[in-house]
């Protein structure tokens, strides 16, 4: 069954909402939602992770922007 | 997964899929940088090391871990410079964290704002609107200079990490300006001129994301903000190009440093042989290849 989560962009504040089967990780959805994994760093529920991180229900999932300037 | 030495929950996968937790990699982060310093030797005791800190997770990183590094190893002194171009929504964010952190380590800190300097801000230097980073680099790079030297100090370490190289290695090959590659490396040091100071790179083998988690992790105090015209560089573009090549092919990045490394000693060798003798600027002393240097120049044209 799948199930809809939505993933913050830390810095724009842009939510990404996609659909993801039970028992997907960080890294599923951040493929499914076409953002380069080496631009973000994970963080679930205000902790860093893993991509290899089971995502559960009601996690907050935000995408900590790598790339900065100055 | 968890962490491979403690079982703790992990923040970092190494690129071998090893998966670490805070302390261990933190402890991974901290030695690689101090591997670095100690391999280059970068840093004597006598020296005196002036941090360029823009407030951003880089130089902040940066100078905590040289702060760390000087408590651990070495007595040599440390004070940091902050060049505040007066870009609005960004410079005076950055800025207030770098007066705090400054303040919260106990090291001094000495400011130069290009209004004061120069009596503009830097929109106002800027002749092309489409290209700010290049007048922005050239008067960054030399009033670090003349602060550092103000400070007696006797070397700069930035906080240039291996992307940063990674982006400067292919932007000088595209645009064919093989000699400014000759400058790059963990330790500049093509220029002799009595007033140039010499620059380190103690992040320079630490990815950008890697530096981005130490920073999270230590809970160092940096607002996460983007100058407002990174957008508009040729370096971001080279930036998103390397990221795709490193999603694709991890260790990409790595290994461009890697292999520029072996090259650099011919590359420095080949220049030194054929560079100009570097003079002094008519208007303000500092070192410069024709008769006023490029920052002179630029304030110049801009006063006319």
């Amino acid at each position: 069954m799948k199930s809809t989560i939505t993933l913050t962009i830390e810095r724009t504040k842009k939510k990404i909402r996609i659909a993801l089967p039970a028992g997907s990780t960080i890294k599923d959805a951040i493929s499914k939602a076409g953002v380069n994994p080496v631009e973000v760093v994970p963080a679930v529920n205000n902790e860093i992770v893993t991509e290899s991180y089971k995502i559960r229900n009601n996690d907050k999932i935000e995408l900590l922007s790598v790339v900065s300037g100055g | 997964m968890a962490c491979k030495s403690c079982k703790q929950f992990p923040v970092y996968a190494t690129q071998n899929h090893e998966h670490l937790c805070k302390n261990h990699f933190s402890r991974y982060f901290e030695r690689k940088v101090f591997k670095t310093i100690t391999k280059y030797k970068m840093i004597e005791k006598a020296d005196k090391i002036a941090v360029a800190l823009s407030g951003g997770k880089d130089s902040s990183v940066l100078l905590y871990l040289l702060n760390k590094f000087r408590e651990q190893y070495q007595g040599f002194e440390l004070s940091a410079v902050l060049i505040d171009e007066g870009i609005p929504s960004y410079r005076e964010i950055t800025r207030k964290d770098a007066v705090k952190f400054c303040r919260q380590l106990g090291i001094p800190l000495k400011i130069i704002s290009f209004r004061q300097e120069t009596g503009k801000r830097l929109s106002q230097l800027v002749k092309n609107k489409h290209n700010p980073c290049a007048t922005c680099g050239v008067l960054r790079r030399y009033f670090l200079n003349k602060g550092a030297r103000e400070l007696h100090a006797t070397k700069i370490a930035t906080g240039h990490n291996a992307d940063d190289e990674a982006q400067s290695i292919w932007m000088n090959s595209i645009k064919g300006n093989l000699e400014f590659s000759a400058k790059l490396g963990p330790v500049t040091g093509m220029i002799v001129h009595e007033k140039f100071v010499k620059r380190i790179k103690p992040l320079y083998f630490m990815l950008e994301k890697e530096v981005l988690i130490y920073s999270k992790v230590q809970n160092l105090p940096v607002t996460f903000v983007e100058c407002p015209n990174t957008r508009l560089s040729f370096r971001n573009e080279i930036g998103r190009i390397l990221n795709e090549l490193e999603a694709k092919y991890p260790g990409t990045k790595q290994s461009i440093l890697n292999s520029f490394l072996e090259i650099l000693p011919a590359l420095k060798s080949h220049f030194r042989e054929g560079s100009k003798h570097l003079g002094t600027c008519k208007l303000c002393g500092e070192p410069a290849v024709k008769e006023f240097c490029r920052a002179c120049g630029l304030i110049k044209k801009v006063k006319q």
